[in-house]
């Protein structure tokens, strides 16, 4: 066991744990977004970004393990405003229409952009190009809805085994793509499992037949799934 | 089976070929000089010598990169035990007439010589350039004839493992790539990995706008960054080495693999070098054009095959490397310090330079100058020294503005700075870096936010689109730069590229992002009043 204090409070934590995993289990929220319970951390979307004493640069909660002494801050004015900085970049980056998304009011990007107080984008919207894939029989993909937090990719890959996503592209440019870059309908190694819908955290993936904030997405399920067989849970 | 070689055997012999000639015609035949036509030159150079019946008498040798590149292609003549003279600008016509004037007559063809004692010349310092221009790169006899692989001789029979870390430690060296991490604690931290497979990597995708000293050296001298990995190999315990080039560079990567295979046959690469217990293989790895294939991370991933993407440290590579394995990544032009360090020793290498940054550093000099190309010179040397005297100085009556190093991740120094020193610690106090080695020079006619957002396009279109500070906030502050350069944008657009600017350091995830702002911060630093006068309705102000 190690002592570590996040925000001013002392706790006792595991060796192995990264910040993001004490600090949930003491009730301390850190946002996250490309960070899936059950899959890799990633340490892309830099929400889950602390202020460690005695290193001036900014570590990601979800990949930093703790160590003894560490002194961690989560919730600072200059974390706060990074946060609502990064979220406000997201929106101006894709096309995020709430009123019109399959996922409004259960959609985790506009979660946490209420709860950072953005209450408007101060950036250039870039209003991207992007298509949507309605191929596959019961999913489809809105590319502009898309955050390239490849959760998706991760899950299809880590828990699935078929790596049917992946990331095309570079920089502004990138996207997840599917099999060889093809339609979804057409790959083959897609076993229609449903996982990456489970795991989008925004309307980007969703189950054909949705309407206006009908689509539900179950992170939790990842996670449940990842381990299930080590806690012989057969059943949710 | 490879033949044991003979190092002393096989350089006396060549030193024999060399002097049965009565003169040697270097033909520049790097990137720079090919592609203004040193081809051609060259083959001038064999008909003019063959027509005449001289071809026993006078070898013409294709050789790297002489350094002044702007002038090129450049030819130096260097007849037995005299003076060796330098033509530049060197055209078929030209080649012919020194064929004519200098080669049959004697006479120097004055009117295109350059003449060898100009500070361009004189005031370089050469360790890791020693062989450039003056060796044909595609035999490795000429550079055994010049004392190459005698350090490897050395390293691998006089000195064990700890001692050659410990002279690369004693001496100095610092990674040539741009961070400047002492090299012989990298060293140490991989030879004491524990570890059955440890792998050794040259970065050479050097891939910042307007840097080519690694190019330089790998067409060059390739078997200098060779020997430099076989001994590093040898000292951290790898048994394997990739180098890695970018895609852009076919010229050097021909010949790295053309260098490999030679060594290879005389036993100087694959089992049992020089007869001892020491194997080391060697592949060139080549990148497939993105810029961020330089940090290592996304440099591991892109020789596994896998997306060249950054990511997260730790575990650092000498820990968790290459397919899991302990792995140390150096770039070309600290592996080409090597050699030299190990064969004249830690305390000569560590007399040049200044108390915290030893030995040389190779440049690429480019922008408003009169003399533009490679340079090497001692570390401390100000920067006045390399504009004024080796570049000759600022051309059509202008002055010195500013001079950007370590590209797109580096600042600007303006002219009050110019007697700084050139050093890691005194560039870093200015706000600016070594980085690998670009050095771009300004005149008072260049626009800074200009400068700053051709930098800004380059992060941008480089960014992988991991991580969403790189990715998008790139795209942001470019579009803002644009504004301002424009004269459409407002001070509260300012306000918002400086608040970018550091959310953009402080959360990327690799140096990419870390560092795309610094030619923003850099000229808002120095420039602030370029930038407020572009603001609504405000022009440049040049004056």
């Amino acid at each position: 066991m190690l002592t570590v204090t996040i925000n001013e409070q002392e706790l006792r934590v595991n060796e192995d744990a990264t910040v993001l995993e004490v600090a949930r289990d003491s009730g301390i929220d850190i946002p996250t977004m490309c960070f899936l319970e059950g899959i890799s951390a990633f340490g892309a979307c830099r929400l889950c970004m602390v202020e460690v004493a005695g290193t001036s640069k900014l570590l990601p909660a979800c990949a930093t393990k703790v160590a003894e002494g560490m002194e961690i801050h989560t919730d600072t004015e200059r974390l706060r405003s990074y946060r609502r900085m990064i979220l406000e970049l997201l929106f101006a980056e894709g096309n995020h229409v709430c009123a019109v998304c399959v996922t409004n009011g259960a959609c985790e990007l506009q979660d946490m952009a209420i709860d950072a107080g953005m209450d408007h984008v101060r950036y250039n919207y870039q209003y991207p190009e992007r298509g949507v894939d309605l191929s596959h029989d019961l999913l489809g993909i809105d590319h502009n809805r898309c955050i390239l937090c490849v959760r998706c990719v991760r899950t299809c890959d880590e828990l699935e085994g078929a790596h049917v996503w992946d990331v095309a592209g570079r920089g502004k440019d990138s996207r997840v793509i599917l099999g060889m870059d093809e339609a979804w309908g057409s790959v083959e190694t897609c076993t229609s499992c449903q996982k990456c819908a489970y795991a989008c955290p925004t309307g980007a993936i969703f189950f054909k037949g949705s309407s206006v904030s009908e689509m539900q997405h179950d992170p939790a399920k990842i996670r449940f799934l990842a381990n299930a067989r080590q806690n012989k849970e057969w059943l949710r | 089976m490879p033949r044991q070689v003979d190092l002393n055997e096989m350089a006396t012999k060549e030193q024999q070929l060399q002097s049965s000639h009565r003169c040697r015609v270097l033909c520049c035949s790097s990137t720079a000089c090919l592609s203004s036509g040193s081809g051609a030159m060259r083959q001038t150079f064999e008909e003019g010598i063959t027509a005449m019946g001289l071809e026993e008498q006078i070898q013409v040798v294709p050789t790297g990169c002489m350094g002044l590149c702007s002038q090129g292609p450049v030819v130096k003549v260097h007849p037995k035990g005299e003076e060796e003279i330098i033509y530049h600008d060197v055209n078929p016509e030209i080649a012919k007439s020194i064929v004519k004037q200098h080669l049959v007559k004697g006479e120097v063809d004055v009117p295109h010589m350059l003449s060898a004692d100009i500070p361009f010349f004189t005031r370089q310092t050469k360790i890791v350039l020693a062989n450039a221009g003056e060796i044909n790169p595609e035999r490795i006899e000429e550079y055994i004839a010049r004392g190459g692989y005698q350090a490897l001789r050395k390293a691998l029979s006089e000195m064990t493992p700890e001692s050659i870390c410990q002279e690369i430690l004693d001496s100095g060296l610092r990674g040539r790539g741009g961070a400047g991490y002492p090299s012989g604690l990298k060293w140490n931290l991989l030879r004491e990995a524990k570890s059955e497979r440890k792998y050794l990597i040259a970065n050479g995708d050097e891939g910042d706008p307007g840097a080519y000293m690694d190019r330089t050296i790998m067409e060059a001298d390739p078997h200098r960054v060779i020997e430099g990995m076989v001994i590093a190999g040898f000292a951290v315990g790898a048994e394997h080495g990739y180098l890695y080039v970018r895609a852009e560079y076919p010229l050097a990567i021909q010949r790295l693999e053309q260098a490999i295979r030679s060594a290879k046959r005389n036993n100087l690469l694959g089992k049992n070098i020089l007869g001892s217990n020491f194997s080391f293989n060697l592949e060139v790895r080549i990148g497939a054009g993105a810029f961020v294939c330089g940090e290592e991370t996304a440099l591991m991933a892109s020789i596994e095959g896998r997306r060249g993407q950054p990511v997260l440290r730790p575990p650092y590579p000498t820990k968790r490397g290459l397919w899991g394995a302990p792995t140390m990544i150096n770039n070309v032009e600290t592996l080409a310090n090597v050699a030299p360090i190990i064969e004249r020793g830690a305390a000569w290498f560590a007399s040049i330079g200044t108390a915290s940054s030893k030995g040389t550093k190779v440049f690429a000099l480019t922008g408003k100058l009169k003399n533009t190309g490679l340079i090497e010179v001692p570390m401390g040397i100000t920067l006045h020294e390399i504009v004024y005297d080796i570049g000759g100085g600022i051309p059509g009556g202008r002055s010195f503005k500013a001079a950007q190093t370590g590209g797109p991740s580096g600042g600007c120094i303006p002219a009050e700075h110019l007697d700084t020193p050139v050093d890691y610690e005194s560039l870093r106090a200015l706000n600016s870096i070594m980085g690998s080695g670009g050095l771009v020079i300004m005149d008072d006619q260049d626009s800074m936010p200009e400068v700053a957002k051709f930098f800004m396009e380059f992060c941008m279109d480089e960014s992988c689109g991991k991580c969403v500070p790189c990715r998008t906030g790139t795209v942001q502050m470019y579009q803002l730069l644009d504004k301002i350069t424009q004269g459409r944008a407002s001070a509260a657009d300012l306000a918002l590229l400086e608040e970018l600017c550091d959310l953009v350091k402080n959360t990327s995830l690799c140096g990419l992002g870390q560092t795309a702002p610094n030619p923003v911060l850099s000229t808002l630093q120095y420039f602030r009043h370029e930038y407020l006068n572009l603001l609504k309705e405000g022009v440049v102000n040049h004056a």
